[in-house]
């Protein structure tokens, strides 16, 4: 048994992309690309524009289907046909445009789709929502994640933009059962608000999460992955381990130089 | 320590900025506040000011008309308003109401029984309203404006090609007097306009489906990646309009003892107007089921005033046009009060 075996059998990943193939017309997005995530760890995806990253998080997430290769959830190949199959197969996805509803509160916002409601007899549309428990509950979440958002009941299109970055982190964080996909979370935000969003970030890898970091900052691919995957023109050009020393590397590989 | 300045510093300056752009904040918030609550505010002005100006106004005989006359507007705005809750237009609601009275009308005339001629009304619109949904979501059209507007003409067409274009008397008895009779001093229709309004409210405040029309309208491709049934929500918001017209109907009908083609005549603007002068938001997802109420009451009480003061009728058409397009700038107003708030809680951090 070989070495890469043997690290296999000790921890099998939550998550494999096996030989994703991908393409719109005759523009290839996506050349096999395998990629595996482990619990507990969080993997960076790096790449210039174009490269393929988004391409690659929408099969995951379910927003495209693969043209060929596999997503294998905890050892068994899925079919994501849609963003709800991988929802419930435990996938919670940041989208880049944070897919908030500006018209509602962030209770609303967190059970979107997935409200608690009852009774359970009824067909699930005319169920009556029970909005005391979904309070409760976002109340405690917010808590947990330390998250400072002082007007519960506000809309969202009242929040500032690091209240609505933490808004989304933390409603994926409600579901997420295996894997947390963030397309550039901190792309528009401030410093002081990217350091809260980044807390954030690591609070729900320590709560057992896979997570898959898109992101064009170096710094923060240092701080936080255990893991980084080089993508450029639709392929997997390497990985490593990012550290302080190999940053330059990591650039090299991410520009084609 | 040099350590201790920089807090120090930091102590001193944040709470002056941050009391100058809190009196900001306060004043942003009340005027959402204020715009919030506009509509009622304006409805209570413009009745105190009318029964200064008409000893009648408050009358309850008057009152007692302001309702009859505006029910079938109440009802077929409520409908109008869930359709614009999902960021859509229905058009065809006049149409709708007036090809369901005829049908109405035709089946009372082959010996339906009372309970019939009011499902055959209702269905009527609800079939129509099925159509203009799945027309619009799985014919993929741009814009639901396009085919509310081709039922407008087709159930128009259909409405008078059967009623060879003129009124058909005759409506069974319980729906004359549901039209015509007071009932504890309320006329009948009072009565269906509440039952709907309950029904309606119940609908989009407290069941999963309402709460998703509301996700549908603030943004229907995050309602998609949020795993919400859009298409199933969409196609119900105008089957649900499509009702209430049906519903219109048989209370017009009741009021007149007929049904007719020509029915519901500009009933479309009546009712997006009442939803917008209501306070609903045209840009979707804003506004609850008693925006539409008072919309509509509220062009009832002008429209009556406007006759009580002896105002041409051509100047209601006028006046409520006027009212349409300050109502639609408060809702731009309040965008804008919204977004500044954003960046005011931004500056002062949470």
């Amino acid at each position: 048994m070989t070495q890469h075996q043997l690290a296999a059998h000790q921890q099998h990943p939550v998550l494999s992309v096996r030989g994703a193939c991908k393409r719109f017309g005759s523009v290839v997005a996506l050349d096999d690309v395998s990629i595996d995530v482990h619990r507990g760890e969080i993997l960076a995806l790096l790449g210039d524009n174009g490269a393929g990253k988004s391409t690659l998080i929408k099969c995951i997430s379910g927003v495209h289907r693969l043209d060929a290769g596999d997503v294998v959830i905890e050892g068994a190949a899925n079919v994501l046909r849609s963003p709800a199959d991988a929802r419930s197969a435990g996938i919670e996805t940041v989208y880049q445009d944070l897919a908030l509803f500006d018209n509602l509160t962030p209770a609303q916002n967190f059970f979107a789709g997935r409200e608690i409601a009852g009774p359970r007899w009824l067909p699930r549309a005319i169920r009556f929502l029970n909005k005391r428990k979904m309070d409760e509950q976002t109340r405690s979440l917010i808590q947990s994640l330390n998250v400072s958002l002082p007007h519960l009941d506000a809309l969202v299109a009242l929040m500032s933009g690091g209240q609505r970055q933490a808004i989304a982190v933390a409603r994926s964080a409600v579901f997420a059962r295996k894997v947390v996909i963030l397309d550039e979370p901190t792309a528009a935000l401030g410093l002081r608000e990217s350091r809260k969003v980044l807390d954030l970030i690591g609070a729900l890898r320590d709560r057992g999460n896979a997570i898959i970091l898109i992101t064009h900052n170096m710094e923060h691919v240092t701080e936080l992955a255990g893991r980084a995957v080089v993508l450029r023109q639709g392929r997997k050009v390497g990985e490593l381990v990012p550290t302080r020393d190999n940053k330059q590397e990591l650039v090299s590989m991410i520009v084609g130089a | 320590m040099t350590g201790m300045d920089k807090p120090l510093e930091r102590e001193v300056a944040e709470p002056r900025a941050a009391a100058v752009a809190n009196s900001d904040n306060i004043a942003v918030a009340v005027g959402l506040k204020l715009l919030g609550a506009g509509a009622v505010l304006i409805l209570i002005g413009l009745v105190l000011v009318l029964s200064l100006l008409s000893p009648y106004f408050l009358s309850p005989r008057n009152l007692g008309n302001i309702l009859a006359q505006t029910a079938v507007i109440c009802v077929v705005a409520m409908g109008q308003h869930l359709v614009i809750l999902t960021k859509g237009i229905d058009l065809s609601v006049g149409s709708n109401l007036a090809l369901a009275s005829v049908l109405g009308a035709l089946s009372f005339h082959a010996g339906a029984s009372t309970l019939m001629v009011v499902s055959v009304m209702v269905a009527a619109g609800a079939a129509v309203g099925a159509v203009n949904g799945l027309f619009y979501v799985y014919g993929r059209l741009p814009h639901p404006f396009i085919i509310t507007l081709a039922t407008l003409s087709i159930a128009k067409g259909i409405a008078l090609q059967l009623a060879d274009g003129r009124a058909i008397p005759g409506m069974p008895p319980a729906i004359r007097s549901l039209g015509q009779e007071a009932f504890a001093g309320l006329p009948g229709s009072v009565f269906v306009v509440a039952g709907v309004a309950g029904l309606m409210f119940v609908l989009t405040q407290s069941t999963v489906w309402g709460r998703w029309m509301y996700a549908v309208g603030g943004r229907a491709d995050a309602a998609v990646r949020m795993g919400i049934p859009v298409s199933a929500v969409l196609v119900s918001t105008y089957v649900m309009s499509g009702t209430c017209a049906g519903i219109g109907a048989v209370l017009l009908a009741g009021r007149t003892d007929a049904g007719s083609p020509l029915f519901g005549n500009l009933l479309e603007l009546d009712t997006i107007a009442a939803v917008i002068i209501g306070g609903a938001s045209f840009l979707g997802g804003r506004g609850h089921i008693g925006h539409a109420l008072i919309g509509a009451i509220m062009i009832g009480v002008i429209r009556n005033a406007l006759n009580l003061l002896n105002v041409g009728v051509f100047y209601q058409l006028i006046v409520i046009g006027v009212v349409i397009v300050v109502a639609v700038e408060a809702d731009v107003l309040r965008n804008h009060l919204e977004s500044r708030m954003r960046v005011l809680r931004a500056e002062t951090g949470p």
